[in-house]
């Protein structure tokens, strides 16, 4: 873990008794009180922190309402019903588990967007980003597989949807593919004994999602936080402990984050669902249009633009298995792209990209959306394939401060060299 | 090389061109698929929104008197009708009007299941033993139960891209989710005679704000003004009835949308109470880090 002094002093008997023994308060002391914070790092470095509490409400609000909830076809939609109409404060529960999963989904977009500005999976972060990356595909299955549960019209075709993707193997070793599908649903088709156990994994998978955290946290400790400058660390003069600085900050951030969450959750808890998964599961209607939740639109569209069905569902899975590869695609010397001048412009072209494809997700795969969804789809994979190789070679990185002291304080009267290339700070 | 400006300025042409095809394609493609659903002014939207508790008691009548001969509604219980929140009737009256309804009793020793007065306690019995008997009456329709019937309609507005993030904004501010009360208003008040060259097929009607346009439920106001009896002075007109036999159904599909708000209302005073506060606390700790 990082070098610093602990200032950890045990005050009680219990507490000298437990360090001798079991000395996790000094750890805890260590990692969440004193640990060393750029003194520069913005709201964005909030996020994290935002994260782990929405973590936290969805177990809370997922463990309650499971304690109601029926997961059979004939009774999961009654049930959710049950729960809106007739328990105590069932309704703030379900809304808050439903938007939850949202919030929870914009505040990891928010936190990759940063990573990706900032260059935080360059060395040493590597390790540190991937579990990041593992965590992501953890919350979309999490999150598919809640979304059957309230077994609607959405979701039991959206189930019907995915789970037919795995069928496309077929094309490459007949048979095998179906065996898959059938495997996966338990039968013959999607039924309850699908739904029971997607409820099982969806219960189950949020607490590996709790463990890849407490790995991701670990190794975040070991490298420490990038920050707006992408410089380390070097003196005591370019951190402040954590507590009460960045705890400080985080707390308020995340109070304004939930007045955000609130405000869903009183007065729009159903504007971001689908008005037709308030219509009871029926295997014999399909509806006329099936979209997943807005989390899932920019996938959903790179899926259905490619033509071929395997190699639709090869391009989705690697649109974000390709974020895995970003340290070594990722060419240039200087980590934060505040001083990239011409990447800079292709992330924010890559934000437009992924934006769009969330709209083309949303629509019908027909006439110029399709058309549309090849062309981000295509940028998509040239932003990390093209763009990220050869812009970091071809391109001079601008002025860079020195250290984080001098980038807040401004530069203490040293010249700095103009244009010159600020070594990676590495060690 | 690059030049950091002819990069920037290539990029930013490179976007411009982007949006501009992409908002001429898109013209062409959203084309409108949804007829166009006006916006009502509703007392339960906003967010000091509540239900007018007379006008859910009209609805009520309506629902009774006009829409039960076809549509069950059966996740309202009895007992719903004289909660708080909803239409609030006296508790008398709704046992009265459920003992008007004559449900299954619990098989007795015999095994036999006879016939019982309904109780507060069971649910608003449907017209429909079963699905086939509801299509088998319908000429093969299914009148869907309207319990969940505003939740489960929305109100797409067609609108090209580039006004999607400004629609968006506005909802969220105003708090607007009552697209499924406004298309119901627009579905039951929608009927009339076919524009010329529309064809309806066998037992279909036109309906404007129906997809498609041609709908299995005949108008159910055909009756014109004057159809259902108001005791409160309302004027019985086929407009009041739509708009509060609407309201009744959302209240039916949200039947928790006041304590909603009030606690709503609560919470975010005081997350903004608590925002201010952390927010002095955090600039008074961070003083002179900056
Ligand atoms: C004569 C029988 C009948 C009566 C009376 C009737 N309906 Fe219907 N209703 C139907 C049928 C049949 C359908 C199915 C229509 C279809 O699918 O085309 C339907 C469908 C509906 C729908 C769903 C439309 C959609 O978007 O799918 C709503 C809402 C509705 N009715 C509301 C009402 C209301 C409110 C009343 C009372 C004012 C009422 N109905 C009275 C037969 C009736
Ligand atoms: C990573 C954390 C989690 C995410 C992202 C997540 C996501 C979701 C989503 C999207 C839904 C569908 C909501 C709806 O439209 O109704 C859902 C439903 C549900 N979830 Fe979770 N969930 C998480 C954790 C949990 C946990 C830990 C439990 C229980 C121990 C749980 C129990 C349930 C239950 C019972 C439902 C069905 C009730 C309902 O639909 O409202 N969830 N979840």
């Amino acid at each position: 873990m990082a070098s610093h002094e602990s200032s950890y002093r045990p005050t009680n008997r219990l507490s000298k008794w437990l360090d001798a023994r079991l000395p996790i308060q000094r750890m805890m002391h260590a990692q969440f009180i004193d640990f060393p914070t750029p003194r520069n790092i913005n709201y964005l470095w909030t996020t994290g922190g935002l994260l782990s509490f929405f973590l936290g409400v969805q177990l809370l609000t997922g463990i309650v309402l499971a304690m109601h909830y029926a997961p059979t076809a004939a009774d999961a939609f009654n049930s959710v019903e049950h729960i809106r109409r007739d328990v105590n404060y069932g309704w703030l529960m379900r809304n808050m588990h439903a938007v939850g999963a949202s919030m929870f989904f914009l505040a990891v977009y928010i936190h990759i967007g940063r990573g990706l500005y900032y260059g935080s999976y360059k060395a040493p972060r590597e390790v540190l980003w991937i579990i990041g990356v593992v965590i992501f595909l953890l919350m979309m299955a999490t999150a598919f597989m809640g979304y059957s549960l309230p077994w609607g019209q959405m979701s039991f075709w959206a189930v019907t949807v995915i789970t037919n993707l795995f069928s496309s193997i077929d094309s490459i070793i007949p048979g095998l593919g179906t065996r898959i599908v059938q495997w996966l649903w338990g039968g013959y088709s999607v039924s309850g004994t699908t739904l029971t156990r997607f409820f099982s994994l969806h219960y189950l998978l949020p607490f590996v999602i709790a463990g890849a955290v407490v790995l991701h946290i670990w190794a975040l400790h070991v490298v420490g936080q990038n920050n707006p400058t992408g410089l380390e660390i070097k003196t005591a003069s370019d951190s402040v402990p954590m507590s009460p600085h960045a705890v400080t900050k985080d707390i308020f951030a995340l109070s304004v984050f939930v007045m955000l969450f609130a405000w869903f959750v009183f007065y729009l808890p159903d504007y971001l669902g689908h008005p037709d998964n308030y219509i009871e599961a029926n295997p014999l209607s399909t509806p006329p249009h099936i979209v997943p939740e807005w989390y899932f639109l920019p996938y959903y569209a790179i899926l259905r633009a490619i033509p071929n069905k395997l190699l639709g569902v090869v391009a989705m899975f690697a649109s974000i298995i390709i974020l895995c590869f970003t340290p070594w695609l990722d060419t240039s010397r200087v980590r934060s792209s505040k001083y990239r001048p011409v990447y800079k412009w292709f992330f924010w072209l890559f934000v437009i990209t992924v934006i769009a494809l969330g709209y083309l997700g949303s629509k019908p795969p027909e006439g110029a959306y399709v058309l549309w969804a090849r062309i981000f789809t295509a940028y998509y994979f040239m932003h990390f394939l093209i763009v990220m190789p050869i812009v970091g070679v071809m391109e001079t990185p601008s002025r860079m401060p020195r250290s984080i002291t001098e980038a807040v304080l401004g530069s203490s009267g040293q010249p700095v060299n103009v244009g010159a290339p600020a070594a990676p700070p590495r060690h | 090389m690059f030049t950091i400006h002819a990069a920037k300025k290539g990029v930013s042409a490179l976007l411009l061109a982007v949006a501009l095809m992409v908002s001429a394609g898109m013209a062409g493609a959203a084309e409108q698929e949804h007829p166009v659903i006006e916006r009502q002014t509703w007392t339960f939207s906003g967010l000091f929104g509540k239900y007018d508790d007379a006008q859910l008691q009209r609805g009520f009548r309506v629902y009774t008197d006009v829409c039960s001969r076809c549509h069950g509604i059966n996740r309202i219980y009895f007992r719903n009708l004289a909660e708080p929140g909803g239409p609030a009737f006296p508790v008398a009256a709704v046992k009265a009007l459920a003992a008007t309804f004559k449900v299954d009793d619990a098989p007795n020793e015999e095994g036999k299941v006879k016939k019982r007065p309904a109780l507060l306690t069971d649910p608003f019995p449907s017209p429909y033993k079963n699905e086939q008997e509801a299509r088998f009456s319908q000429n093969g329709a299914l009148p869907p139960d309207l319990s969940l019937i505003t939740k489960a309609r929305s109100a797409e507005a067609e609108a090209p891209f580039y006004r999607v993030p400004d629609h968006m904004i506005r909802d969220i501010l105003t708090g607007y989710q009552e697209g499924g009360a406004d298309y119901v208003y627009a579905y039951i008040t929608g009927f009339s005679e076919p524009p010329a060259g529309v064809k309806l097929a066998e037992f279909m009607n036109y309906n404007k704000a129906f997809p498609g346009h041609q709908t299995a439920m005949p108008n159910p106001f055909a009756g014109g003004d004057g159809l259902v009896e108001y005791d409160d002075g309302t004027p019985r007109t086929v407009e009041n009835y739509a708009r509060d036999v609407t309201a009744f159904l959302a209240w039916a599909g949200d039947p928790k949308l006041e304590e909603r708000k009030r606690l709503g209302l609560l919470v975010i005073g005081y997350l903004l109470i608590t925002v201010v506060l952390l927010g002095f606390a955090k600039r008074r700790v961070w003083r002179d880090v900056h």
